[in-house]
Order: C-alpha cells, then sequence, then structure tokens
C-alpha cells in the first residue's frame, strides 16, 4: 500500500509538468491548428529564464586575496556578488537563495516576447502551408533555440536549486499513519505540484470566465463565424500562443530545481507531451491534464522494481502502450471530440 | 468543425518519418593504401582527434581537445613541454614525431558509436589519420576501436571505463590508459569499509548500457567480498532524467547504502534526486544513509552542484596531485587555458605522449611496431606513478585515487578532494579475470 501511495505521489509531479506543457501544446493547436514540436523548447527556455535569473543575481566583482592562492600559486581570486553590494549581504544572500521563484516574474515578460516573436516572425507563415510543413519547420526551430541556449550555456547541466526552506523532504508516511521512512516526498515537488494546480485553474477560469476567453473557445469552436462577427480573432490567437508558451515557460522555471537544466531538457519532455495530447484527445485541453497525470502515475508505476521484475523493460514502453491500448478502444483519445483532426 | 485537413496518423506517420531520416547515418566509401594505412609521406603526420563536440558530453569533449591541441604544441617543441620533461622516456625531442611536424584533424564523436564510426572512418580515409584517439563513452571507445583494428591504425582510447573496452572487446590496435570499472570496485571497496563499516545494505541504480552492467558487477563483487549485502539491483533507462521513481523506493527496501552507477547527466540527475529525497539525512538501521558514485568526474561535479559535498568515488587523476608530472601537466594547462585540467584532458594527453614515444621508439608508424612498443611498456612522470601497459589485455596499471565531494570548495575546479591513492597492486587483476573474459586481442592490423 505505501508503495501504491508513493508513485502516486511521484507520479504527481511528473504528470504535472506534462500536463502544463500538454496543455500550452493544445493550447496552440485549438486556436491556430499549428502542431508545435517547438513547445518543448519553450519549456527549456523557462528553465533557463530561472538559470538566467539566477546568474544575474550571482554577478560577481573580483577581488585578490592575498592570504590564499589558487592551483598556479597565484593570489586567489575570489567573487563578491554584487547582490551584496547593492542590498546587504543578508538581504543579497536572499535574493540569490530564491532566485526560482523570482524567476517567476523574469519570465513571464521574457516567455510572453518570445512566444509572440515565434508566432509572428515564423510560425505566421506557415498557417496556410501543408502541416508536414509545420511540423519540420517548429522541429527545425527547437532544435536551433536547444543549439542556442548550449552555445551560450554550454552542454553540462546547471545546478539550480530551489530556496533552503524548501530543501529536503518530509514523511508523508508518517503523518498519515504509517511507518516512519517509507513515504518520504522533497518539498519542492510538493510546491510543483501546487504551482502546476494554480496554473491550470488560472488557464481554465481564464477562458471560462472572462470575455477574451468566450471569444477564444468560440474561435476554437467556429473560427470563420467569429470571423464574420467582425471580431479580430487572429489578433486573440496570437495572444493565445503568447499564454501557451508563458504556460510552458512557467512549467520549466519551477522544473529547474528538480533537475539541473540542460540544453536537451525541452526534447525529452516533447515526445511524451505529444503523446499526452493524443491520448487525452486532440484538441481538448481537460483532456490535456487528465492524460498528463495519468501518464506521469503509470510512468512512475511502471518504474517500480517489482513491476520491472515481472514485465523486463516496461519502464521504458509504458507509456506507448497505454497510448496504443487507448487510441485502439477510443480512438479519439479520452476527451476528444467529434470532427478534431479528423476531416 | 476544426479547419485542419490532416489526421493523426498523418501527423504520427510525418513525425516518425522526420526523426527516421534524422538518424540516418552518414555513409562514407572506403578507400586503401600501399605499405600501412596512411604512412606519412610528406614531411607532416596526421592524428586524429575523435571527441564529443556537441551532445551531452561537449564540454568533456572540448577538455580533451584542449589537452590533444596541447599535447600537439608540446610534441612540435612549442610552450613549456608539459609532462615531456618528467615522462620517464627521453625519446621525444620536440621535433615532431620521428622528425615529422605533428598535425591534427578533429571528428565529432556525438556521443553515437554511429557517428563517432563514421568521424573516425572519414578522418582514416579522406584526412589520413595515422591514429585516431578520444571519445567520452565506452559505447563509442569500443566501437571506433573495432573500426581501427579493420582499418590498420592505432587507436588510444579517450575516457572509456567499462571493462569491455579492454575486456571482452579487446583489440590488438587498441590502447586504454584510463582505468576501468574493476579498479574503482577494489578501490573504493577497502575506503567504503573503512568509512561506513562491512555490515551494510547496497542498493545500486545503475544505468542500463554496457559500462552501467561493468561498474554494478565491480562495485557489487568488491563491496560483498567485504560482507556488504546487496539488497537490490535496479537498472535505469540511459534517457532518464527524472529518478524521483527510482529513488523513492530505496529507503523502503531497508538499504542504507546508495550506489549510483551512473554517468554523466544520469548522474547529475540521480543523485540531485537522492539529496531532494533527503536520504542522505536519513537514519536506517542504526546507521547515517550514505551514497556512493563509483565514477567521478569534475563536470558532473560542478552539474551536481553542492549534492556531491562529502559522497566518495574514484577517479584516474585529479589537478591536485603533487607528482611531478600532474604539476608540470596543470601548470602548462593553466597557464594555456586559465584553469586546471580535467581526468578526460589529462588521460588524452598522456595517450597523446605515449603513442609518439612508442613511435619514436620503434622508429616507424607501422601500427603493428608501435604496438609492440607499447605492450609491456613501463613507464613514469605522466601522473598517475609507476605504470604498465600490460601486453595481455593493452590497459595500462597504476594507482586509482579515491576522492570525495569537497565541503568549502573555493573555485568551480575545486569541487572534489583526494582521500586515498590506491596502489596499482590493489586493483591488479588476472588477465583471465571473470570481469574481463570472452574476448581475445587477435593480431595486430598493419592495414593497406
Amino acid at each position: 500500500m505505501d508503495a501504491i501511495i508513493l508513485q502516486i505521489l511521484n507520479g504527481l509531479d511528473k504528470g504535472s509538468a506534462y500536463a502544463l506543457i500538454a496543455l500550452g501544446l493544445t493550447l496552440i493547436f485549438g486556436t491556430l491548428g499549428v502542431v508545435n514540436f517547438a513547445h518543448g523548447a519553450l519549456f527549456m527556455i523557462g528553465a533557463f529564464c530561472a538559470v538566467t535569473l539566477s546568474r544575474i543575481l550571482t554577478l560577481s566583482r573580483t577581488t585578490i586575496d592575498e592570504t590564499q592562492t589558487d592551483f598556479l600559486g597565484n593570489p586567489l581570486k575570489v567573487e563578491v556578488p554584487y547582490a551584496h553590494d547593492f542590498f546587504g549581504p543578508v538581504v543579497g544572500d536572499a535574493l540569490i537563495d530564491w532566485a526560482v521563484p523570482l524567476a517567476i516574474l523574469f519570465s513571464i515578460p521574457v516567455m510572453l516576447l518570445v512566444g509572440f516573436v515565434m508566432e509572428r516572425g515564423l510560425i505566421k507563415h506557415f498557417y496556410k502551408r501543408p502541416h508536414a510543413d509545420q511540423i519540420l519547420v517548429t522541429f527545425g526551430l527547437a532544435i536551433v533555440l536547444q543549439e542556442v541556449i548550449k552555445y551560450f550555456y554550454g552542454a553540462n547541466p546547471i545546478p539550480t536549486p530551489a530556496p533552503d526552506v524548501f530543501r529536503g523532504s518530509f514523511d508523508f508516511g508518517a503523518m498519515v499513519g504509517f511507518e516512519a521512512n517509507q513515504i518520504i516526498y522533497p518539498y519542492w515537488r510538493l510546491v510543483y505540484f501546487a504551482f502546476a494546480a494554480l496554473i491550470i485553474g488560472a488557464v481554465f477560469a481564464f477562458l471560462q470566465f472572462t470575455t477574451f476567453g468566450m471569444v477564444v473557445r468560440a474561435g476554437m469552436a467556429d473560427r470563420e463565424t467569429v470571423g464574420l462577427l467582425g471580431i479580430d480573432i487572429d489578433r486573440r490567437f496570437t495572444i493565445m500562443f503568447g499564454i501557451a508558451a508563458a504556460v510552458a515557460g512557467l512549467a520549466g522555471v519551477m522544473y529547474a530545481p528538480i533537475n539541473s537544466p540542460n540544453y536537451h531538457m525541452g526534447m525529452d519532455f516533447l515526445v511524451l507531451s505529444f503523446v499526452v495530447v493524443v491520448v487525452g484527445g486532440m484538441g481538448s485541453l481537460p483532456g490535456a491534464v487528465l492524460a498528463g497525470f495519468l501518464l506521469g502515475i503509470l510512468e512512475s508505476f511502471a518504474s517500480m522494481s517489482a513491476v520491472i521484475d515481472l514485465i523486463p523493460g516496461i519502464n521504458q514502453v509504458i507509456i506507448y502502450l497505454v497510448a496504443i491500448t487507448i487510441l485502439l478502444t477510443r480512438p479519439r483519445g479520452l476527451m476528444g471530440r467529434k470532427g478534431v483532426m479528423e476531416d | 468543425m476544426s479547419k485542419s485537413n490532416f489526421t493523426r496518423r498523418g501527423v504520427l506517420r510525418t513525425g516518425a518519418m522526420t526523426a527516421g531520416g534524422l538518424a540516418l547515418p552518414t555513409i562514407l566509401t572506403a578507400a586503401s593504401h600501399s605499405g600501412f594505412t596512411n604512412a606519412p609521406a610528406g614531411a607532416t603526420v596526421t592524428l586524429g582527434f575523435n571527441v564529443p563536440q556537441t551532445g551531452p558530453y561537449a564540454d568533456e569533449g572540448a577538455d580533451e581537445l584542449r589537452a590533444y591541441e596541447l599535447a600537439v604544441e608540446h610534441l612540435n617543441g612549442g610552450g613549456d613541454g608539459g609532462m615531456m620533461g618528467t615522462f620517464s622516456s627521453n625519446a621525444l625531442q620536440g621535433n615532431g614525431i620521428l622528425g615529422k611536424k605533428v598535425e591534427y584533424v578533429t571528428g565529432d564523436t556525438q556521443t553515437k558509436s554511429d557517428a563517432a564510426r563514421a568521424s573516425a572512418k572519414s578522418m582514416i580515409e579522406k584526412d589520413g589519420a595515422i591514429m585516431i584517439t578520444g571519445g567520452s563513452s565506452s559505447g563509442v571507445a569500443v566501437a571506433v576501436q573495432a573500426l581501427c583494428q579493420e582499418a590498420g591504425v592505432i587507436f588510444m582510447a579517450g575516457l572509456t571505463h567499462s571493462n569491455d573496452t579492454t575486456g571482452k572487446d579487446k583489440r590488438a590496435n587498441g590502447f586504454r590508459h584510463f582505468f576501468n570499472s574493476y579498479m574503482s570496485g577494489a578501490a573504493l571497496a577497502p575506503v567504503l569499509e573503512k568509512m561506513y563499516g562491512s555490515d551494510r545494505k547496497a542498493y545500486h541504480l545503475t544505468a542500463d548500457y554496457n559500462w552501467g552492467y561493468t561498474t554494478e558487477e565491480a562495485v557489487k563483487s568488491s563491496t560483498e567480498a567485504m560482507g556488504w549485502e546487496t539488497v537490490n539491483t535496479v537498472k535505469t533507462p540511459l534517457t532518464q532524467t527524472d529518478f524521483s521513481s527510482y529513488i523513492a523506493p530505496v529507503l523502503q527496501s531497508g538499504a542504507d547504502v546508495l550506489v549510483l552507477n551512473h554517468y554523466g547527466g544520469n548522474m547529475v540527475n540521480s543523485l540531485t534526486n537522492a539529496v531532494q529525497f533527503g536520504l542522505r539525512d536519513k537514519q536506517v538501521n542504526g546507521k547515517n544513509f550514505e551514497i556512493v558514485v563509483p565514477l567521478y568526474s569534475r563536470l558532473m561535479a560542478k552539474g551536481a552542484g553542492a549534492n556531491v559535498k562529502g559522497i566518495f568515488g574514484s577517479t584516474n587523476w585529479h589537478w591536485s596531485l603533487q607528482d611531478e608530472g600532474s604539476k608540470a601537466f596543470v601548470k602548462s594547462f593553466g597557464t594555456k587555458y586559465g584553469f586546471p585540467p580535467s581526468q578526460a584532458a589529462h588521460t588524452c594527453y598522456v595517450q597523446t605522449l605515449l603513442y609518439a614515444d612508442a613511435v619514436e621508439r620503434a622508429g616507424s608508424f607501422a601500427p603493428c611496431a608501435v604496438a609492440e612498443a607499447l605492450e609491456g611498456y613501463e613507464f613514469d612522470g605522466l601522473g598517475n606513478g609507476k605504470t604498465l601497459y600490460r601486453a595481455e589485455d593493452h590497459q595500462c596499471f597504476k594507482d586509482v585515487l579515491v576522492v570525495k565531494g569537497k565541503e568549502n570548495p573555493t573555485s568551480d575546479f575545486d569541487l572534489l578532494e583526494i582521500v586515498e591513492v590506491t596502489p596499482a597492486s590493489q586493483v591488479t587483476y588476472a588477465p583471465d579475470h571473470p570481469q574481463f573474459s570472452g574476448g581475445a586481442l587477435g593480431t595486430c592490423n598493419n592495414g593497406a
């Protein structure tokens, strides 16, 4: 029982990331009809927003410490962050420590801008082109973005820790009556899950309860009629592209402490997120979220050693097996609607 | 109604075709020469440096390339000569190799076997490289070593730690200076016993490929020999990035030590996850929970940040060593590039000098003559103390370092501290040791 609870908890944070990326993918697909293979790269850029802010906050001036020597025997160069000079050591250190949460604020304008430039500068020109072209151009863009990040940040993962108060884990098992040390869960993953739930809720509320959201939903259902009513739906869809980019970026920012960001982390998530979208039902936002959590939890279960011993290799294929099964039994995915991608 | 006019199947098919197209390996045509392969005819000789310039190990590849460039500079008489001044052999004079100026070409292994073979093949056939060296993965080393055997050139392996490189996949034209999984296990076990006692329960997470298996086997057998019990061994996919679902069950198993048989990005992520789960703050079976990383590299330690503090592992060489060879190398490398060299840089630099020296001593570039000069060769002054290139398997036997993540690092490069220098005798094994059985060197190949 405790092993099952543990894997459900584990699946939640991975599922949160899948759900957030798949949500953005579905938003873009539903509004603009573009299958955006560069969406994983947006997640990666989000994580690098956290890295960048952390680097900005730790920008340092160099002083020479005559009492110590470096590896060549020269006086040691000591780095003093400018944050100490500007805010004093206590506030300066607190800012550096809280770089990841602060990066949320930093990343929103950056991601909106990246999304806007991407849509206006490149993807816009491919709306009327065959979909194979769209996939190729967005996939190519993903590779370019990946290489740009690698050029500036190197190929190695960059450690980007969570604030001190969120490091370590708590004993969930002991809290609900199990033995100590049986179900432990890191604080930051709990934060990640709560954050994802908040973002998902906000996106749904935005679409459901605002006039803008209503117009977008109407446009998703029948773009032509909304256009005939004199509404500039294209502009709203461009804004939705920016919002989808921001959602992926925020997912990336908060993911940075879970796994040190590296330039190919977007690709690692991209393929699975597409499976999530297809399983959830193309164009269905609740489907994307549901499938994200479902596949995250299933992936966790499949990597239990008891399960691997029973079916070797299952951890590598479980998601695809489930995807095949769901598509065979429910060809439109879990919550897909009739008519989407079936013309 | 959606305005889309394509199908889900179509999208998936196009996606699969795109991915397949991108993965197509380069196909090159063969060419041959007379005498031995790529016999240098003019006043220069070309070496082929095959390192990861793109992909996850690109930074390690860049450090290897720096070391190679430094070695070429020293061989041609430039710079301060580095380890040429401390090397026990005096055959190298700083006038190139056999009087021929050393030039080099580089290839990108991408840390993929097919790409590495294609780039090595291109350097041999198009650029006339007489020797291939480099790499940052055992899969690549084994693949390129086999290619060099067929092509009739010498392969001086770079960073490759799997037992198989000089075990079941050894080749007469291939030579490895770097240490291996068995040596890591043999060096680590006594230190672990001293630090953590002989009554421990270990849980292994192992990268699901060749190097992972040999490392798991080596550490498992060395630690079991001193009384540890292995509770479980779990293979993790090489592409895994989040290890939480593998880490979480560790405490439930009753284990009090976690061994991470991971390298590169895998190690950075699994260690970060293990520390996030608070494993190191736990008490199990009345003891502190401990984590062990059998193969450390500076680049990995950098990626894992503060998480490596106090964690034991092994390494082939470290820049803080105080022997004359290491000091000379650190000085030339540090002066040229501004920071100390990594263990990958060290082994690549040393391999280049060893090759050049063997050619000088053999008086010929012919691979079989070079191989003969390297086999059973004993040397010193290259950073690991007295070293033997064993004839039976072309593996170097030398001291191995047990290191630990430093508590108070002073810079990005000062992340590990040496705990013990394990003498070569303690990590030496018989050529027919079970962990290395199943292959044969064969006969050396001079090529065309």
